[in-house]
C-alpha cells in the first residue's frame, strides 16, 4: 500500500468495520483524514471533532445501543448517537463485558 | 535451525546461565537482595507472597517458585527461607535438585539472622557462580525453545502493528516445532469466541471459555465497574475503548495455529509443543513470573505506549508498534514496528528482523532491559486473600 505521508491518515481495519483508526497528530474539527482499508481502498473522511493520535473516528451514522465493531467485532455499543466523521472512544463508546455495575447483567 | 544453548543435566536447554537467588517468602527479600547485590551472575526473584495465605495459594508460590529454579535459564539455586513461612521450602529444595543443577538452601533463623545468613549466602552463591560460569554453551536445535508472548502498556498501535508482528513470529516458531505459550485471560474478554474456535478440540474450547468466565467472576465479585482497571488508563489516552476492543488486539500476538491445550499459571512446559494458553492475568509482574515459570527462554513482549520492564531469568525482547514511542524510548525498545503503521516495512519484514533478533537472543545478545538489569519488579499471581 502506497501511502502519501504528507496525508492524515486513518486505517481500517476489516470490511465490516464501522469506525477507522487516525495515525496523524493534531487533528482537529474541519481536518480531512484519508481512511485507507487492508485491500488498498481509500476515501477522505471530514473529521468533526478533535482526535487523538491513535483513535477512532466514525464512518457511517451509528445510532444509540447500535454496536460499534472493529477487527470486524463488536468492541462495545454507542451511548449516544454518533456521526459519521466523530471521535468515537469513551465519551460516546460503552464496554459491555466484566461489569459488575450493570443490572439485570447475565451471570454465566 | 539451531542455536547455541546451555544443556542442562536433565535435557533442558537454556539461553542464560543465571545463579537463582530464590527468597522462599517475602520476608527473606533483603537478604536475598544483599547476595544477589554482591555477587556476579546471580539474579533475584523478589515476590511478596510465601505466607498467611490459604493453602492453594500457598501451593502455587511453591509450585511458581519451582518452575522458576527448574527453568532451564537457571544454571544453579539457592534458596532463602526464613524458616517459619508456609510455603513448603522442603518440597521447593527437593524438587529443583531432581533437575541436577545445584542447589542450597539457607534459613535465616537457624544462622542466628540476617547478616550471618547473608554472609552464609554469598559464600554459597559465590562457589555456584564458580561452578556455573564455566559451562559453555552448544549447538542446540531449535525445537527445544519454548517462547512465551506478553503485550503491555498497550494503544491502538499494538493490536495493529506490533501484535501481527508477534503473530507472525509466534506461527513461524509452532511450525519449528517449538513450544508457544501465550495468556492474559482477562484480555480474551470480548474475544474468547474467536480462540476457542482455534482450540484442537471442544474440550479445549471449553476450558478457554470457563477460564476467561472466572476470571470475569472475579472482577465482577468486587460488584463494581471493571472499566476503571481494564482498558488501564494508559490504555484509554492511547485510545482503546474498552476491554473487547483491547482483547481482539490483544489476541492477534497468538498467531493463527491451533492452540493445543490450557496450562495453570504455575505449570511448566514438559512435553508440550505448539500453541498454548496459560492463564494469567495481564499485569506485567505476574504474568511475566508465570511465563518464566513456564521455563520459557525468552519472552516477545509488544508495547504502543513503552513498557521497560523484564524479567530477572527471562530475557524479553521488546517489539514496539508506535513509532513515537520507539524514538522517545529507544533505550528500551528492541524493535520497531511502527515502520508497518507509516507504511514503510510489511509485517512480514518486520516478523523476519524480529526471528533474527530471536535467535540472536538465544545465543547471548542482551535485550535493552536486561542491559539495563531492568528487571526486578516481579510477583506471583496469587487467587485469594492475604490473611
Amino acid at each position: 500500500m502506497e501511502i502519501n505521508m504528507n496525508l492524515k491518515l486513518a486505517l481500517k481495519v476489516h470490511d465490516l468495520d464501522n469506525v477507522a483508526t487516525i495515525f496523524a497528530n493534531d487533528v482537529v474539527a474541519g481536518d480531512e483524514v484519508e481512511m485507507h482499508d487492508k485491500k488498498g481502498h481509500s476515501q477522505i473522511i471530514d473529521v468533526l471533532g478533535e482526535v487523538p493520535y491513535g483513535h477512532k473516528i466514525a464512518l457511517q451514522d451509528i445510532l444509540v445501543d447500535e454496536k460499534i465493531i472493529k477487527y470486524g467485532e463488536e468492541i462495545g455499543v454507542a451511548t449516544k448517537d454518533i456521526k459519521k466523521g466523530d471521535y468515537v472512544h469513551v465519551h460516546n463508546l460503552d464496554s459491555t463485558r466484566g461489569r459488575g455495575d450493570l443490572k439485570g447483567e447475565v451471570v454465566l | 535451525m539451531k542455536f547455541m544453548g546451555y544443556v542442562r543435566s536433565n535435557g533442558k536447554v537454556g539461553s542464560r546461565n543465571h545463579v537463582a537467588v530464590i527468597p522462599s517468602v517475602i520476608c527473606a527479600n533483603d537478604v536475598a537482595q544483599a547476595v544477589v547485590g554482591q555477587v556476579q551472575g546471580t539474579v533475584g526473584f523478589f515476590h511478596h507472597q510465601g505466607c498467611c495465605q490459604l493453602p492453594p495459594d500457598l501451593e502455587r508460590v511453591t509450585d511458581t517458585l519451582i518452575g522458576l529454579g527448574c527453568s532451564s535459564n537457571v544454571g544453579a539455586a539457592l534458596i532463602v527461607s526464613l524458616g517459619c513461612e508456609g510455603t513448603d521450602h522442603e518440597r521447593l529444595l527437593e524438587t529443583i535438585a531432581k533437575t541436577g543443577k545445584p542447589v542450597e538452601i539457607i534459613r535465616i533463623q537457624e544462622l542466628g539472622g540476617a547478616s550471618r545468613a547473608i554472609q552464609a549466602g554469598i559464600d554459597a552463591a559465590q562457589k555456584m557462580v564458580l561452578k556455573v560460569s564455566g559451562i559453555q554453551r552448544e549447538p542446540v536445535n531449535i525445537s527445544n525453545v519454548t517462547m512465551s508472548i506478553k503485550c503491555g502498556a498497550s494503544d491502538t498501535t499494538s493490536g495493529m502493528a506490533s501484535n501481527c508482528v508477534v503473530g507472525y513470529l509466534a506461527d513461524k516458531m509452532v511450525d519449528l516445532g517449538c513450544t508457544v505459550v501465550f495468556g492474559e485471560t482477562t484480555e480474551f474478554i470480548g474475544a474468547e469466541h474467536i480462540l476457542a474456535k482455534r482450540a484442537v478440540s471442544p474440550e479445549v474450547g471449553e476450558k478457554i471459555y470457563k477460564i476467561v468466565n472466572r476470571m470475569e467472576l472475579r472482577a465482577k465479585s468486587l460488584g463494581c465497574d471493571m472499566r476503571k482497571g481494564q482498558p488501564t488508563p494508559g490504555n484509554i489516552a492511547g485510545g482503546l475503548s474498552s476491554i473487547e476492543e483491547k482483547s481482539l488486539g490483544a489476541i492477534v500476538k497468538s498467531g493463527t495455529r491451533p492452540i493445543q491445550g490450557v496450562m495453570e499459571y504455575s505449570e511448566m512446559v514438559t512435553t508440550q509443543k505448539g500453541l498454548w494458553i496459560k492463564d494469567t492475568p495481564g499485569r506485567e509482574p505476574e504474568i511475566l513470573t508465570g511465563m518464566a515459570c513456564t521455563g520459557a527462554q525468552f519472552m516477545v513482549f509488544s508495547t504502543g505506549r513503552g513498557a521497560p520492564q523484564g524479567f530477572p531469568s527471562m530475557p524479553v525482547i521488546k517489539v514496539c508498534g508506535n513509532p513515537n514511542t520507539f524514538n522517545l524510548m529507544n533505550h528500551d525498545m528492541d524493535l520497531n514496528a511502527g515502520l508497518i503503521i507509516k507504511g514503510e516495512k510489511t509485517i512480514e519484514q518486520v516478523g523476519e528482523e524480529a526471528f533474527q533478533k530471536v535467535i540472536n537472543v538465544l545465543n547471548g545478545e542482551m535485550t535493552k532491559n536486561e542491559a539495563i538489569r531492568y528487571f526486578n519488579s516481579i510477583d506471583i499471581y496469587t487467587m485469594g486473600p492475604v490473611i
